[in-house]
């Protein structure tokens, strides 16, 4: 588990503190999403959790140790895949020779099958790739590390069209109950499906910590013309059907997630939409 | 993987599984690829596709062995058959009342659209048999 206690950070003292004693627990087995809007601190957070960066005030533990002390045994438990980042100038062979060994359950099976799977084969050299190659890679590379831990920063942008449905495709077969994923992104509709738990943090805090089925159980989402659900609804755009709406969900009908809904819902209509959810407990097994 | 939007998605998943069962694509005994295995395929999360295969499960179409995996029920088809028959009755007729309705189309002229739509199928069907080909 990575537990954020109470913790106050800002880039340099007397500047705007991106995050105010804000807490949360991320535990193993979840595809965590990562959402706020643009400037709310989401790279610094895994910055943060990666121990990069030290907090100013409370502490970022993984198995009770601080992160930010860079203990061998919390590196070797979490990768950290930035949304922009450099390879050194050698093959992928010779990258993995160099960097395996700090990864003590690096699977060479599981590099493999991430790069059968984004059909990248043979002498891979590290500064001949296109940049959504060398994401790919770097990926791949990420996964095998096998680490108890994987944050990844906007892991699509760059990819292909066929690349996303790949990355989707090789994060659902890699993933397992002793992992945990943390997905940080603006491009929800990519990973929509992969998430079943929610992280959304907006002026320092954490704004929403729920499961993908706690929010499915307490508020609901339609494409609908029905007077009585536009009636209800908290929340709508417009859309071919007549609006997209979220509503409470009192009639206990389950709806598929509309992330994007949700997230503008929130910002939006913060108050109402998460007096929605207090209540409900956040220690739900996620299902 | 595109999903329609309304019915849940695990449901969406067990409807898929339901086909392939009533295709023959996995026949009965016969083993059904693992939940991870059938989430990377549909590229959602494995607790979604968990819970279509609870969904099975509880509908006797699939049964787990343990530690080897989901197996197909014998049986199972007339259980799709009937759940898909449910539901269809339940939710999908239900809109489409809705929707003659609220055009104003008589009964009349949809049975007689229906009878036509079941003597192509029919006609097609045989033609395809009579060709050696499969429908």
């Amino acid at each position: 588990m990575i537990r954020i206690e109470d913790i106050s950070f800002a880039y340099r003292k007397g500047r705007k503190q991106v995050f105010r004693h804000f807490n949360a627990e991320l535990e193993l087995g979840g595809i965590y999403g990562l959402l706020g809007k643009n400037g709310t601190g989401k790279s610094t957070l895994l910055h943060l959790m990666a121990g990069l960066v030290a907090p100013s005030e409370g502490r970022v533990l993984l198995h009770g140790e601080e992160m930010h002390k860079r203990s061998v045994t919390s590196l070797q438990n979490l990768f950290l895949v930035p949304e922009e980042f450099s390879l050194p100038a050698v093959s992928l062979d010779r990258y993995v020779r160099y960097m395996a060994p700090f990864y003590p359950r690096f699977s060479a099976e599981i590099l493999k099958r991430a790069l059968d799977c984004f059909e990248l084969s043979g002498d891979l050299h590290l500064d001949r790739l296109s940049m959504g190659q060398r994401k790919k890679v770097f990926v791949s590379f990420a996964l095998a590390a096998n680490t108890e831990w994987l944050l990844l920063d906007e892991p699509t942008n760059g990819l292909d069209i066929p690349g996303k449905r790949l990355f989707r495709k090789i994060l659902v077969q890699e993933m397992n109950e002793e992992r945990g994923v943390v997905i940080s992104t603006h491009q929800v509709q990519d990973v929509e499906h992969l998430l079943d738990r929610l992280l959304i943090v907006d002026q320092g805090q954490a704004l929403l910590q729920k499961t993908v089925a706690e929010v499915c159980e307490t508020v609901r989402f339609a494409q609908t013309s029905d007077p009585d659900l536009l009636r209800r609804a908290i929340y709508q755009l417009p859309s071919l059907q007549g609006a997209s709406v979220l509503l409470p969900n009192e009639d206990g009908v389950e709806s598929n997630l509309d992330l994007e809904l949700l997230f503008n819902a929130l910002m939006e209509k913060r108050e109402e939409v998460t007096a929605l959810f207090t209540g409900v407990k956040d220690d739900h097994v996620a299902r | 993987m595109m999903f329609k939007e309304g019915k849940p998605i695990y449901w969406q998943i067990a409807d898929r599984i339901g086909d392939d069962i009533l295709s023959g694509k996995y026949q009965e005994e016969e083993r059904i690829p693992s939940v991870r295995e059938f989430a990377a395929l549909m590229e959602v999360n494995a607790n979604t596709t968990m819970r279509a295969y609870e969904f099975l499960q509880n509908r006797n179409i699939i049964y787990m062995k343990r530690g080897i995996g989901y197996f197909v029920s014998s049986g199972a088809r007339e259980l799709v058959l009937d759940y898909r028959k449910n539901t269809f009755i339940g939710e999908e007729l239900n809109s489409f009342f809705h929707e003659i309705y609220t055009l104003g189309i008589p009964i009349e002229e949809i049975t007689s659209l229906y009878k036509d739509y079941v003597q192509t199928v029919e006609a097609t069907k045989k033609f395809f048999e009579e060709n050696g080909m499969s429908f």
